[in-house]
């Protein structure tokens, strides 16, 4: 059996373990709803398309805190690489940033903001930003000394070097910390609208539990898991494949 | 060591500087939280908080530990079937985790177990993670000659394996336990009825934010030197194992 | 690669004549201190150093591990500058900045491995100013002239350690460089490899025209490739003995036959020999 056949496999055991367990009753319906039920659920939030306005709101929020997180990330990353000193004094927060429960700045946020996109996004990104500073360090950090030695003995003025060389050289590290950024982003974002929010696919699942509609929360989780991993495991294979490519690491 | 005392000056800066950028209902200064905890941390109310909180994380870290590490080195010793569960592990790592509350809550209640399961399902993914990748950078010659000796597999895991890895294993724990004290903390704070989240929970509620900052300062100052300790033995054994290896840093 | 591609303009304009012994290079005086690393005294590790290249020679440099070889050549190529003395190129200082028609070749691998063989080759052309058609016209000459041509869309993660050295040569090649300078750049291939490889560097000699500086831990390949082979001592470098070998320009790794490379080797050896000995001693008392 091939590796996707075998993954394949496991998914379908797994998720027919579940079905199976529910229906027999020895898992209660109030508890967990089974599998084919969640599917038919979503497919009928998706074709209602009652649930549009909150996917819609969710996408945007975490699409924004992402792309802050990439641009100022990538951004910080190069300016704290290109400065030792800042660096050598930032080096324990970078380390120990994830220590802090970020999430206690979320009601901050709404006091100052209001209960809307910005609090959301401003968490997301102060999530996710971390993750792309510390793989923008590593990666400049790899840059073999024989690439950028080679740059300069054909000439390339110093921007010439970071744009044509450099960058390029670190490109796996930039994917992996857009992989975490994403990772982070969203789920800061989801976990903002799950505690306090008016719409967003954190707040409906928070909803459907308080309304006791079981179906409807897994429907939506199981939306999420879908989506979040096939994004994830998207990046993932890029990775892998660059990595793969380039022969090196 | 000047470079850390720099940091903490650089931060408390920083923090002074937002609070009167952005006023005292919504940000406390430096000054102000200090006094506060020093405060708080003397009252009755304190001690069995800390102490339900500590007790809710000691079991969680044990069983985030001990599964992801139960799960993790085996996958890693076996190819094939790290291969299969490499992206399942990958996509529920990148799930947002507190989406999953309400699934815990079903299966639990408002119970200690619910506290427990949450910060312990924070905790096993990094863990379970790093200690599959530690496992799988183990020179193959490593785990052939304990072969050629006929070890067991728990005996390779136990003699051979663990140790091997233990690097990369230690830098999941570090991860994990950031993880697993956030994981604990959003539990307390929904289902608890004591503990040091349930009591910020209540003081965002109430918009207490003297009390907020003091418990974020709290727990930000108990794991970042968790984290610290984690880091200052993961060097340790990253020098170690170079040198094993012949190589020199 | 035993088939001689058809002649390519591969040599520089400025052609000095093999005849005269033209000044190409001259090293002055070169002295390269390095500041103390932490609770440690200042490094002397090269120097003084006195060192004339004549225009269109191929010239090796052996010595000891740490006796500067790889700091001289840095030097030369302008990537650091000297604490004393100075370097000149074609009349002109050598200053802190490589200096145009000077290409090195590196003892790591630095192809860039995001870049197929042929973007490889044509990467510092393509900051020049030359027309696109001169550019792949020279590209492809490159490729062909170092068997290439079938690797042209690969990706160097594909290729071998040699090909992958001969990519970056490519690179240099395309430059038209006058003087090309090679810093042990077959140390991690193995032996046949470096033979070949060494045949290789000849050939490329011959039809460029260039002036060539090569370092080398193996006596063997400096005493076959040069027409002078200089002895460094050991830290500090400082040379000890400059041989001529006299060798006829068309040679060829062949010529290992010839007793005069086994009297060549030896003279080198002998002189060698004492100051591998010094070299150890100084590394192990670090230890």
């Amino acid at each position: 059996m091939t590796l996707t056949a075998k993954r394949f496999a496991v998914l379908v055991l797994a998720v027919g373990s579940l079905e199976v367990l529910c229906r027999i009753g020895w898992i209660d319906r109030h508890t967990i709803v089974a599998p084919s039920e969640m599917a038919v659920r979503l497919w009928q939030l998706l074709a209602s398309g009652s649930a549009n306005d909150d996917i819609l709101y969710t996408l945007g929020n975490a699409v924004a805190a992402i792309g802050l997180s990439i641009i100022i990330g990538f951004a910080a990353g190069a300016a704290i690489h290109a400065l030792p000193r800042l660096r050598s004094i930032l080096d324990p927060l970078l380390a120990s940033y994830y220590a802090v429960p970020i999430f206690v700045f979320y009601p901050l946020l709404i006091v100052l903001f209001g209960i809307n996109s910005i609090p959301l996004i401003i968490i997301g990104a102060m999530f996710g930003v971390v993750a792309m500073i510390v793989n923008t360090l590593t990666g400049l950090d790899r840059v073999p000394r024989a690439l950028t030695k080679s740059a300069r003995l054909l000439r390339l003025g110093r921007l010439q070097e970071l744009y044509l060389v450099s960058l390029p050289a670190a490109g796996p590290h930039f994917v992996t910390g857009i992989k975490f950024s994403i990772i982070y982003s969203v789920i800061a974002v989801i976990a903002g609208e799950f505690i306090l929010s008016a719409r967003g696919i954190g707040f409906r699942v928070a909803f459907a539990y308080n309304s006791f509609d079981g179906r409807t929360m897994y429907a939506l989780l199981l939306l999420l898991l879908a989506t979040v991993s096939v994004v994830t495991l998207s990046l993932h294979a890029w990775e892998k494949s660059l990595h793969r490519r380039w022969g090196r690491e | 060591m000047i470079d850390f005392v720099l940091l903490i000056v650089l931060l408390v800066a920083v923090w002074e500087v937002l609070h009167n950028f952005i006023g005292e209902h919504a940000l406390s200064s430096p000054a102000e939280t200090l006094s506060y905890l020093w405060t708080y941390v003397g009252q009755p109310a304190f001690w069995p908080n800390a102490r339900a909180s500590f007790l809710a994380l000691g079991y969680a870290v044990a069983i985030a530990f001990v599964g992801g590490l139960a799960v993790g080195l085996p996958l890693g010793l076996y190819r094939g079937a790290g291969d299969v569960a490499d992206p399942y592990l990958v996509a529920l790592f990148a799930i947002p985790k507190i989406t999953l509350y309400p699934v815990i809550l079903l299966l639990f209640g408002l119970t200690l177990s619910a506290k427990v399961a949450f910060g312990a399902i924070h905790g096993f993914f990094p863990v379970a993670l790093f200690a599959m990748s530690g496992v799988r950078s183990i020179p193959r010659t490593y785990l052939k000659s304990a072969r050629a000796m006929g070890l067991s597999s728990f005996d390779t895991i136990r003699s051979v394996a663990l140790p091997a890895a233990l690097p990369e294993i230690v830098t999941g724990m570090r991860i994990g336990l950031a993880s697993t004290i956030l994981g604990t903390l959003i539990g307390e704070m929904f289902a608890g009825t004591e503990g040091l989240g349930f009591v910020l929970f209540k003081a965002i509620d109430r918009n207490n934010v003297p009390l907020i900052m003091a418990l974020t300062l709290l727990l930000f100052v108990v794991s970042s030197s968790a984290n610290a300790l984690l880091l200052a033995i993961e060097h340790r054994l990253h020098r170690r194992v170079a040198t094993d290896l012949g190589v020199t840093l | 690669m035993t088939q001689r591609p058809a002649t390519v303009p591969l040599a520089s304009e400025k052609r000095g004549g093999t005849g005269t012994a033209e000044q190409h290079v001259k090293v002055e005086q070169v002295v390269k201190r390095f500041a103390p690393l932490a609770g440690g005294s200042e490094v002397h590790a090269l120097g003084p150093v006195d060192l004339d290249l004549r225009r269109g020679e191929f010239f090796a440099l052996v010595g000891p591990s740490g006796c500067g070889k790889s700091t001289l050549l840095d030097i030369i190529a302008g990537l650091t500058r000297p604490t004393a003395g100075e370097v000149t190129f074609e009349g002109r200082k050598v200053l802190g900045e490589p200096p145009e028609g000077l290409g090195m070749v590196l003892q790591e691998d630095a192809s860039y491995p995001w870049l197929s063989v042929w973007d490889n080759v044509a990467f510092g052309l393509r900051r020049k100013s030359v027309s696109k058609q001169e550019l792949v016209r020279r590209v492809d000459a490159a490729l062909a002239f170092l068997d290439l041509n079938d690797f042209a869309r690969a990706y160097p993660a594909q290729l071998s350690g040699g090909m992958r050295q001969r990519v970056c040569i490519g690179r240099t090649l395309v430059l038209r460089p006058r003087l090309i300078l090679l810093d042990e750049p077959f140390g991690a291939l193995d032996q046949q490899t470096r033979l070949l490889m060494g045949d290789e560097l000849l050939r490329l000699w011959r039809e460029t025209d260039a002036t060539v500086l090569l370092i080398t831990h193996s006596l063997d390949e400096a005493a076959v490739l040069a027409d002078r082979v200089a002895v460094m001592s050991a830290r500090p470098g400082r040379l000890i003995d400059i041989i001529e070998t006299g060798w006829a320009r068309d040679r060829t790794s062949e010529i290992v036959a010839d007793p005069e490379f086994g009297r060549i080797t030896a003279q080198l050896w002998s002189r060698l020999r004492s100051e591998s000995l010094r070299a150890r001693e100084q590394a192990e008392r670090k230890r």
